[in-house]
């Protein structure tokens, strides 16, 4: 049975083109050209045809607090959001740091409609103490390792882990990208919220820009010490951009993601007192924000990711500083990169698809050109039509969006895994 | 008040002048009941006022609940320590729960920042703050300024020095913006540790040198400072802070002979104020204290007795 | 007066406009001159008696008796004032003014305390002055003085001294005020 894509613009890496798409029966494309036919046909009038989206970070809550998310869940709201591969975090319960728990959720992630990228933690149960067994991990076809929620605090076992990596390469075929979660927790214990004016004002305790910052900057003499590759996720402060940039200029194998919440939302979001806003690192100035944009502009910064993490209203239910931290984003990112990141569409699926996937290691199969021979996992926007978020009927099993209400411009219209239509006219078929 | 116009006293911010010197008037009223033979009126009969205590704060719930009872009003109360909070209930159950018992008004003290507030959005019973966290303590500062008015006439043109933690302090920040806004000029005085990370747009001026604030001032408003502030590595130690910042005779005896002396209480004697500055003619301590009543009297009656609420069936002409 | 303000005061609205005036000057003179006459008769002197206007008419009421009594005593009893606001059955239909005082520094145990108000009408205020002067300590004896009985009575109250009764419709209000005593109603 072969899929045909008709009526669309086709974007990606080689510019743009109006084309339908067909795809064969083993999930790849077959032709790109005009007035196809095949078995099953998707409109996409009016729509752009491109690579579907890859997200360097999401918390998939499975297994440990499936009540919030399940990787199911999980998958179907990053399909709508069209997203085809999610790299999970692996702050679960039990968490990712063994070939156990990253079979499973290996497992899981075929069973749903993306493809679920595992990473596994750098230390044991990310206490930060101890390496993870990162050989047997590597050998398991883990690519990327992290603590995130945590930074790993000290510095000499970094250092040892960032060596150790530097040996597995081979082991791989590739560079073992280590994630950092940056956050100096003697600077930051006991702050929910950025340190500034707002904070003094709201009574909230803050964190410093610099809790991130010294991290950043720590890490990137570490991978000057090492030769380690070193991904800062979440950067959300304009020194760490900056930091980041010039170590790009030197040359140092560095990447670095930043979060859409973090170029759309500022900590005077905080003033209402919704846990809702509070997500780690913070939510930061206006200052950040446009910083963060201009990284993201000149290509600083190498994608956009959600940090999606689902928590449950009860959870939520709670006070600003005794709710956990995150927020969902899976199935806004693009819609709100769309409105508030002032990219144009080349660099937004730049951002989202075609670097990211080649961070995660899976360049041979996403964000690829829509060209023949590629695998078709893609998705399929309309750029003018409008939405309204609502968290209640988003697919994930929480609810906690900040932009509730919010009116955005960009419909997923379809997602397309490996040749299967999984979401259609916006609905999700499994 | 802020948020919506009748139903909770959440902080100080948002609120106008007006609304503040209104509350200051009517506590006048409610000052006579307290000083009468019989001091109850059953302004609030039927109505329940409900104080829960995320905190341990017997002051302050003993000031409300004296409060509500004066005015017939009946109580309960809920503390974290008895509560099944420790079981896994979130406030919000907590706070359905009070309100199915048939609360009228949830008087709320929390550890965590803006907790009152969002109370208030998921109840219909009207919600007094009685500080939360670091952030407002507005019915502290309505009594701060109501004391002060009451021994000075007006807070208009006043210099009023606030010395301590300021940090920490949830007094310290609705004392700010309720004394400058009723026309007095604020100045802080603590190490820069004890001072908030950022004072941008506060109507405030800093100061680390408490000797040369003292006879400047009309007001020196002692805040409590906490031992565990110097396990966090705020100061270096008790005795430094006594030094530089504590309020003691000898200082005492720098500020003008009309100045008052305010703390919010308890006190730490021999830290912040040595124990025979706190006996000082003008230490004005105990009548905050009593004043307290008096302003929180008026702030229940006019969030449950002024019967905004009655006023859609009520015949008002029945009764001339 | 006590209820025209109360009346004009936000949320509640409206205006008083008069369409009769029932007394003038004069005749509210004479009818105090009356009463006090009443009020002296009735206690064999002022011995013991205590004057309590009720906030805001009555005020007016107990300081134009007072001085009656003192032209024909002498001297005039002590003078009290009393806000009822927060002893109303119907708290809350009207707001608590700060400038509605109540003072009351003679002793009242053993007092003979007439109460002075310009209109009655339902007997809600009374009983709510009642009420409140019980607080106060235990009066030997309470008596009332109205300028206006209005009629209308939803309790069994009476009063003692009364300067006019003045059959009224429930819609109409009555306004007193030492220039004289105005029928009318309220205007949104």
């Amino acid at each position: 049975m072969t899929l045909v894509i008709r009526g669309g613009t086709v974007v990606d890496q080689n510019g743009e083109q109006e084309a339908d798409v067909k795809i064969s029966e083993d999930g790849s494309i077959l032709e790109i050209d005009k007035n196809l036919k095949g078995d099953q046909e998707l409109d996409a009038s009016g729509c752009v045809v491109t690579a579907g989206f890859v997200d360097l970070h999401s918390h998939l809550r499975e297994p440990g607090q499936e009540d919030a998310e399940t990787i199911q869940t999980g998958s179907r709201g990053g399909a709508l959001g069209g997203y085809t591969a999610l790299v999970a975090m692996p702050n679960t319960t039990p968490t990712m740091d063994c070939l156990a728990v990253i079979d499973q959720v290996r497992g899981l992630g075929q069973e749903s409609i993306c493809e679920v990228i595992p990473t596994a933690a750098m230390t044991v149960d990310r206490k930060g103490e101890q390496m993870a067994p990162m050989g047997e991990l590597v050998d398991a076809g883990v690519g990327i390792f992290t603590d995130d929620g945590n930074g790993l605090q000290d510095p000499r076992l970094m250092r040892r882990i960032m060596e150790y990596s530097t040996g597995l390469t081979h082991r791989l075929g590739r560079p073992i990208i280590l994630a950092q979660h940056c956050e100096i927790e003697a600077l930051s214990c006991g702050g929910y919220m950025h340190e500034g004016a707002w904070s003094s004002r709201l009574g909230i305790p803050g964190q410093p820009a610099e809790a991130e910052e010294l991290m950043v900057s720590r890490d990137i003499a570490l991978v000057r010490l090492t030769g380690a590759h070193m991904h800062f996720q979440h950067l959300s402060t304009a020194g760490s951009v900056e930091m980041v940039r010039k170590a790009k200029e030197e040359g140092l194998p560095v990447t670095a993601e930043a979060t859409t919440h973090h170029f759309s939302l500022t900590d005077a979001a905080c003033a209402s007192y919704d846990p809702v806003f509070k997500v780690h690192p913070p939510l930061r100035t206006d200052e950040d924000v446009k910083a963060v944009k201009a990284g993201l502009a000149d290509g600083t910064i190498d994608a956009i990711a959600t940090d999606h993490a689902p928590h449950t209203d009860h959870s939520k239910e709670k006070s600003f500083s005794e709710a956990p931290p995150g927020m969902l984003g899976l199935q806004t990112a693009f819609s709100i990169t769309l409105e508030e990141s002032g990219l144009d569409i080349h660099q937004i699926f730049s951002l989202m698809s075609w670097r990211p996937a080649v961070i995660a290691g899976i360049a041979d199969r996403h964000g690829m050109t829509v060209s023949p021979g590629s695998r078709a996992n893609l998705c399929v926007i309309d750029l003018n039509e409008t939405w309204t978020v609502s968290g209640k009927s988003m697919a994930s099993l929480s609810s906690n969006t900040p932009y509730e209400g919010r009116h955005l411009r960009g419909c997923v219209r379809h997602t397309i895994q490996t040749g299967e239509a999984v979401v259609i006219d916006g609905e999700a078929q499994r | 008040m802020n948020q919506s116009p009748s139903k909770s006293l959440l902080s100080i911010e948002g609120m106008t002048k007006h609304e503040l010197e209104e509350i200051l008037e009517l506590t006048d009223t409610f000052d006579e009941i307290g000083r009468r033979p019989i001091p109850k009126v059953p302004a609030l009969r039927g109505r329940t006022v409900a104080t829960l205590f995320f905190e341990d704060s017997t002051r302050t719930r003993l000031s409300f609940e004296t409060a509500a009872r004066r005015l017939s009003a009946d109580t309960m109360s809920f503390s974290a320590g008895s509560s099944s909070l420790s079981k896994g209930e979130s406030i919000r159950d907590t706070v359905e729960v009070i309100e199915a018992y048939g609360a009228d008004l949830l008087v709320v003290r929390h550890p965590a920042a803006g907790t009152a507030q969002r109370i208030d959005n998921w109840t219909n019973a009207s919600v007094i703050n009685a500080g939360d966290g670091c952030h407002e303590h507005p019915t502290q500062a309505l009594l701060d300024a109501y004391t002060l008015r009451k021994h000075k006439g007006s807070l208009e043109g006043l210099r009023i020095a606030i010395v301590g933690d300021i940090l920490h302090s949830r007094v310290a920040r609705s004392d700010v913006l309720a004394f400058s806004m009723l026309g007095a000029e604020v100045v802080l005085v603590a190490p820069p540790t004890l001072l908030p990370p950022s004072i941008e747009g506060w109507p405030v001026e800093i100061s680390y040198n408490l000797d040369e604030i003292l006879p400047t001032i009309d007001v020196c408003y002692l805040l409590r400072v906490q031992n565990e502030r110097i396990n966090e590595g705020l100061i270096p130690s008790v005795r430094e802070y006594v030094t530089d910042y504590g309020l003691n005779v000898k200082r005492a005896s720098a500020l003008p002979k009309d100045a008052l002396i305010c703390h919010p209480g308890p006190t730490n004697r021999g830290i912040e104020i040595e124990a025979a500055v706190a006996a000082d003619p003008r230490s004005v301590i105990l009548d905050q204290v009593a004043n307290g009543v008096s302003i929180r009297m008026a702030i229940l009656f006019l969030l449950l007795g002024s019967g905004r609420n009655l006023m859609e069936d009520a015949d008002v002409g029945a009764d001339q | 007066m006590i209820e025209k303000e109360r009346g004009q005061a936000p949320p509640f609205g409206g205006v008083f406009v008069a369409h009769a005036r029932v007394l003038d000057s004069e005749d509210i003179q004479r009818a105090i001159q009356r009463m006090a006459h009443e009020i002296v008769e009735r206690n064999h002197g002022l011995e013991n008696v205590v004057l309590i206007g009720l906030q805001t008419g009555g005020v007016v009421v107990a300081e134009m008796l007072a001085e009656a009594l003192k032209e024909i005593n002498g001297s005039h009893p002590p003078l009290g004032t009393l806000d009822v606001a927060l002893h109303r059955d119907d708290i809350g239909m009207r707001p608590v003014m700060p400038e509605a005082v109540t003072d009351i520094s003679v002793d009242l145990d053993g007092a003979t305390i007439v109460i002075a108000d310009d209109v009655l009408y339902t007997g809600r205020t009374i009983r709510a002055a009642l009420d409140a002067l019980c607080d106060f300590g235990r009066p030997r004896e309470i008596q009332l003085a109205v300028m206006v009985d209005r009629g209308h009575r939803e309790l069994p109250i009476r009063p003692d001294y009364v300067g006019k009764n003045l059959p009224t419709r429930k819609d109409e209000v009555v306004d007193v005020s030492s220039e004289g005593v105005d029928l009318g109603r309220i205007e949104k």
